[in-house]
């Protein structure tokens, strides 16, 4: 079974994150740019079918050059090989345009299986495997906490607000996952030193036959009005409990209403 | 007026979910509330009077076996062919999972633009996003096509608005394409009267600090005594403590209610991502430098053993 797993660098979560103050999108100069932390779990996840059944494993990353190195960490895991979509017509792309990149190019690599993280952790939109399965016409299984396969069959479990769904579909599919599926690895030195020479192909649009007005800035379907940066909290009160911090906490929670 | 299509979320056991009510308060300031219920047959007609009750003008039925019988795909198919036909002023879903997938299918079949987890919407179509963990705020439009914006639960308080809705059918006709992510099961897991995390008015979560799954209890019985929903932090969900659907953060739920209190969270920057809009926020913990105080608008540094129950017997007294 052969897999593309998508991977998106993005600033660290456990940082300081910015909005670039002349063009609204994400200050990565500024940021600790690391491999988004639910990619990981898909790469895992693609790992373990790949022992089990056997194929093909490829890294799928749309973003700036600087992105390479996210694809090394990617690959220091274990997959195969890695593709990379780089163009400077790129920069300021919507959901929208970035799934008809995406998918002209799960389209050349004609994979059995699309594996992604449930969402990113910078947008946290969700939104790409069901918008790459409406491009694909292929089936999008989303959420999953769970996967298993057998034959051309897939089947996850869904979480949901009232419990999880169990739901199926054959191959090709999208499927994306949950950091409850699995543990991922943690890459091995050699893994890390081998990551260094497996092969990295580099697309440009022109490769994906997608014109520049159709991306970016200038075919963006929505736009960033303006940012600020959220005042901080303040005006708390802050006690240390000698015996009748319950009280304090109730009396507090009276004044507001809550009781 | 120009119609606002709001898609209405709702289950059989609890009926029409609060956010539609929210949507539909919010849609009233776009245009005349039009709610579009994708469900099984009888949908429309069990959730028409409180749709009504908000304001909802009309009400657009596509029922059919395979809307609930495939993963979210009839569902966009549906509503984008309505959207083609009656043109709406914007559309308006829940910034659920589903809500978002619905949302994102639709932007792909409408060559539309996308909004989601707006928290506030204005009357041109402008939302309001709260991002990187609560720290940045963003005014965002869509900038080709109509306003197609997924709202996060909490946002606005739901207003009654009385209105006697028409119920327009809808044929559901799908394509092969439609039908590939097929549900074969849905199993309900054990959850209690508790109402749910995004949708409660009152979250009490756990953290680390509870300690285990055994002292969740107490984290339980501080909930109840609000008629609100217990959380979780990724640390105690890691830990074994409570299961991960009640996870609050980064790689969890959002959740924005009226009162959040946080027991034993230190308030790591993946707990906060998940709480940080949060109207009046309560923190007990034993470490006086734990970040949850930077956030808390009161914060008691004790023994949560102590503290907790002693505050639910005031709350007891009081009542």
């Amino acid at each position: 079974m052969n897999i593309v797993v998508l991977v998106k660098q993005v600033p660290d979560s456990g940082a300081e994150r910015n909005l670039r103050t002349d063009d609204n999108t994400v200050d990565r100069a500024s940021a600790n740019n690391v491999i988004n932390e639910m990619d990981e779990y898909a790469i895992e996840e693609a790992l373990k079918i790949q022992e089990a059944h056997g194929g093909e494993v490829t890294v799928l990353t749309m973003g700036p050059e600087s992105a390479t190195e996210a694809i090394r960490k990617a690959l220091s895991m274990g997959p195969d090989k890695a593709v990379h979509i780089v163009d400077d017509a790129l920069r300021g792309s919507c959901a929208v345009a970035t799934s008809k990149v995406l998918a002209a190019a799960i389209r050349q690599l004609n994979p059995d299986l699309v594996l992604c993280g449930a969402e990113s952790t910078d947008g946290r939109v969700q939104v790409m495997p069901h918008m790459l399965a409406e491009r694909l016409g292929i089936a999008a299984l989303t959420g999953a906490r769970k996967l298993t396969i057998e034959g051309s069959t897939l089947t996850i479990e869904r979480q949901t607000e009232e419990g999880y769904e169990v739901v199926t579909a054959s191959t090709p599919a999208v499927v994306s996952v949950w950091d409850t599926i699995n543990e991922p690895r943690y890459p091995s030195f050699k893994g890390i030193m081998a990551a260094k020479k497996k092969p990295v192909q580099t697309l440009s649009l022109a490769d994906l036959g997608i014109d520049a007005a159709e991306v970016g800035f200038a075919g963006a379907t929505s736009a960033v009005i303006e940012h600020s940066k959220r005042p901080p909290r303040s005006g708390g009160t802050k006690i240390t409990d000698e015996g009748d911090g319950g009280v304090k906490l109730v009396e507090f929670l009276a004044t507001e209403k809550f009781v | 007026m120009a119609e606002v299509l709001v898609v209405v979320e709702a289950a059989q056991a609890v009926g029409v979910k609060k956010v539609t009510l929210e949507l539909l308060t919010l849609a009233r300031e776009l245009g005349t509330p039009a709610a579009v219920v994708l469900g099984g047959p009888g949908s429309a007609e069990a959730y028409a009077e409180k749709l009504g009750e908000y304001g909802a003008a009309k009400i657009y039925a596509a029922e059919s076996e395979d809307i609930d019988g495939y993963l979210v795909a009839p569902k966009a198919a549906v509503l984008a062919d309505l959207v083609k036909r009656v043109q709406p002023a914007a559309v308006l879903l829940a910034s659920s999972q589903e809500g978002k997938e619905i949302a994102g299918r639709l932007a792909v079949k409408l060559d539309n633009g996308i909004l989601t987890d707006a928290v506030g919407l204005d009357a041109d179509g402008t939302a309001t996003q709260v991002v990187f963990a609560g720290s940045t705020i963003v005014k965002s439009k869509v900038t080709r096509g109509l306003p197609l914006v997924t709202v996060r639960p909490n946002s606005v308080s739901p207003s009654p608005a009385p209105a006697t809705p028409t119920v327009e059918r809808i044929e559901v006709q799908l394509g092969d394409n439609d039908k590939l992510a097929r549900v074969v099961e849905r199993v309900a897991e054990q959850k209690g009267s508790r109402p749910e995390l995004t949708e409660a008015s009152v979250v009490v979560s756990g953290g680390r600090g509870v300690g285990s799954a055994e002292n969740f209890k107490l984290v339980e019985e501080l909930a109840d005594l609000f008629g609100g929903a217990v959380g979780a932090s990724r640390a105690a969900v890691d830990s074994g403590f409570y299961p991960h659907q009640f996870q609050v953060g980064q790689t969890g739920k959002t959740v924005s209610p009226q009162l959040y209190i946080a027991l034993g969270i230190s308030g790591a920057i993946q707990h906060r991502a998940g709480m940080q809009t949060s109207k009046t926020i309560v923190a007990v913990n034993k470490d006086p430098e734990a970040p949850i105080f930077e956030l808390a608008d009161f914060g008691v540094v004790g023994d949560l053993f102590k503290v907790v129950p002693q505050a639910i017997e005031e709350i007891r007294k009081r009542k």
